[in-house]
């Protein structure tokens, strides 16, 4: 029930219109969803376009500092889009900031991921940090789908409060996976570019 | 009780014969079609007629439910066409608030200012004190670099999507003698309704089937002279048809009409333009076929304001 309420606030603030470029959600694949970053609601928007079946085993990477600051949003990420909590500060340098997501990869599941880290403004996408790298590494089967998302900035921009509602695209690019042997600074590059050529004219 | 109105059930009745005279001319169209082109055009012909069938059902629930349920509704497309429209026009960080006053403040409040029928701020509300403070509460944030173009076009979007639109349901605050009391304002909105749909429709099949000159090649390569004048033509008798359901008489049904049918057109000139200066092709995709709430709604926009002035003016 709250995850119908949840979708249904999503697609009445974004429309959230998916639009595919190569991508199919079927056959049902170990997947890590990885899109630019660029509002807190960046995780709910892809969460609420995966088809229902799929979704059970989907775990959104989610800023704990956002996501775990209130006690109905963090209702929200762990009992209803099962959210993995993520630092976007490490507390002890000695911690393995990925541990958590490598365990749910292990596990099967699929993940939704940004590998920006930060927000960012919403006009370019930023060089990637390697924990995309690292977590692929982890788990070398995966398939990875870029996503990019258009306008989401506007709807709940760094600092904003409230939401405005507006039509937001959502497109998904063809999945991928990584070479054999394939060298850290080419599969970032490649993970990169193919998220970039899916931003529009 | 609308549902005792038998003026209100012969037209819908009428409606869901036409509703499913087109449906079955979209299954003909479709198993005799073989051209890959002629294939395209009636994929989309059948999706209209399918986004018709919700849009017809959603709207006489409304209706059904009562002024409320109108005025709620419009406000609710309302939302939907200025989600499009904010969508399709730039705006800055420091816009965030005006934004947010014009969805959860602005809005609301000029939807509840035509539920409980007050006319005299109805309409000065959005042109006047919406106005002023969007202007204020933009210059507030800071960011001077392209103001002026930044304000222009929030405001016409609050003008086109919020004011024009809700002109509709504001038909049910008129107080038309002999007609009003009974609580029949609603069949006036249906005639608008009806009318300002019609007249696309006719235009779309006058233009699909008969169309040779482009009316205006250079925004709306689809609208032809054909179209156009067979789509007035034909919606001005059969608004003039409708006098029944109306306080107006047969004549005047007809001038009626007429009115709304060059206001719809110009509507949807209008929009074409914003669209082609936007380098999009529909505002939208909720309504499959048609494109964006505000694809539909173009023609609407333009002919509310003005169907309403002229009924307040000629008829109260």
């Amino acid at each position: 029930m709250l995850e119908l309420i949840l979708i249904f606030l999503t697609r009445l603030l974004t429309g959230a219109i998916p639009r595919s470029h190569g991508f199919q959600f079927e056959p049902v694949a170990q997947r890590i969803y990885y899109a630019n970053h660029s509002s807190h609601l960046d995780t709910l928007l892809i969460w609420s376009l995966i088809p229902r079946p799929q979704r059970a085993r989907v775990r959104p990477a989610a800023a704990k500092d956002y996501w775990w600051s209130s006690s109905w949003r963090r209702y929200l990420a762990e009992n209803v889009f099962h959210a993995v909590p993520v630092l976007r500060h490490r507390e002890h340098s000695d911690d393995n900031p990925l541990a958590d997501l490598e365990a749910v990869l292990a596990n099967g599941d699929s993940l939704i991921f940004f590998p920006e880290g930060t927000r960012g403004n919403g006009d370019a996408v930023q060089p990637f940090k390697s924990g995309l790298y690292y977590l692929v590494k982890a788990c070398p089967n995966v398939s990875l789908v870029p996503v990019y998302i258009r306008n989401l900035n506007r709807v709940l921009p760094k600092g904003a409060l409230l939401p405005v509602p507006l039509l937001c695209n959502v497109e998904f690019g063809a999945e991928f996976k990584m070479a054999e042997n394939e060298l850290k600074a080419d599969f970032m590059a490649r993970a990169q570019t193919k998220l970039e050529a899916l931003i529009p004219e | 009780m609308i549902l005792h109105d038998t003026q209100f059930l012969w037209l819908m009745g009428t409606l869901l014969g036409t509703m499913c005279f087109a449906s079955a001319i979209g299954l003909i169209l479709a198993r005799r079609t073989t051209t890959a082109k002629g294939k395209e055009v009636v994929a989309n012909l059948n999706a209209r007629i399918n986004s018709w069938w919700v849009m017809i059902a959603v709207f006489i629930c409304a209706v059904l439910i009562g002024p409320t349920g109108s005025t709620v509704l419009f406000a609710l497309i309302s939302f939907l066409a200025l989600r499009e429209y904010v969508a399709l026009s730039p705006t800055v960080r420091a816009d965030h608030r005006v934004l947010l006053w014009l969805f959860w403040g602005i809005l609301p409040l000029n939807y509840v200012l035509v539920g409980v029928k007050w006319y005299g701020l109805y309409t000065i509300f959005i042109p006047v004190y919406a106005f002023l403070w969007l202007q204020i509460r933009a210059a507030m944030a800071g960011v001077t670099e392209g103001f002026l173009d930044r304000t222009a076009r929030i405001q016409w979007g609050l003008m086109v999507t919020i004011y024009f639109i809700s002109h509709a349901p504001a038909l049910l605050m008129l107080d038309i003698p002999k007609y009003s009391e009974s609580g029949q304002n609603f069949k006036l909105m249906l005639f608008l309704v009806v009318v300002v749909q019609m007249s696309d429709v006719l235009q779309y099949v006058c233009g699909k089937l008969a169309g040779r000159h482009p009316i205006a090649p250079n925004v709306s390569p689809n609208k032809t002279i054909e179209g156009f004048a067979g789509g007035v033509g034909l919606t001005t008798l059969l608004g003039a048809s409708l006098y029944w359901i109306t306080p107006f008489s047969f004549i005047q049904a007809g001038a009626m009409a007429f009115v709304i049918c060059l206001m719809g057109f110009a509507g949807g000139l209008v929009m074409s333009a914003t669209k082609r200066d936007r380098g999009v092709k529909d505002f939208g995709a909720l309504l499959p076929g048609h494109g964006g709430m505000m694809d539909r709604m173009d023609s609407l926009c333009f002919a509310a304001p003005v169907f309403f002035h002229l009924t307040r003016y000629y008829f109260m």
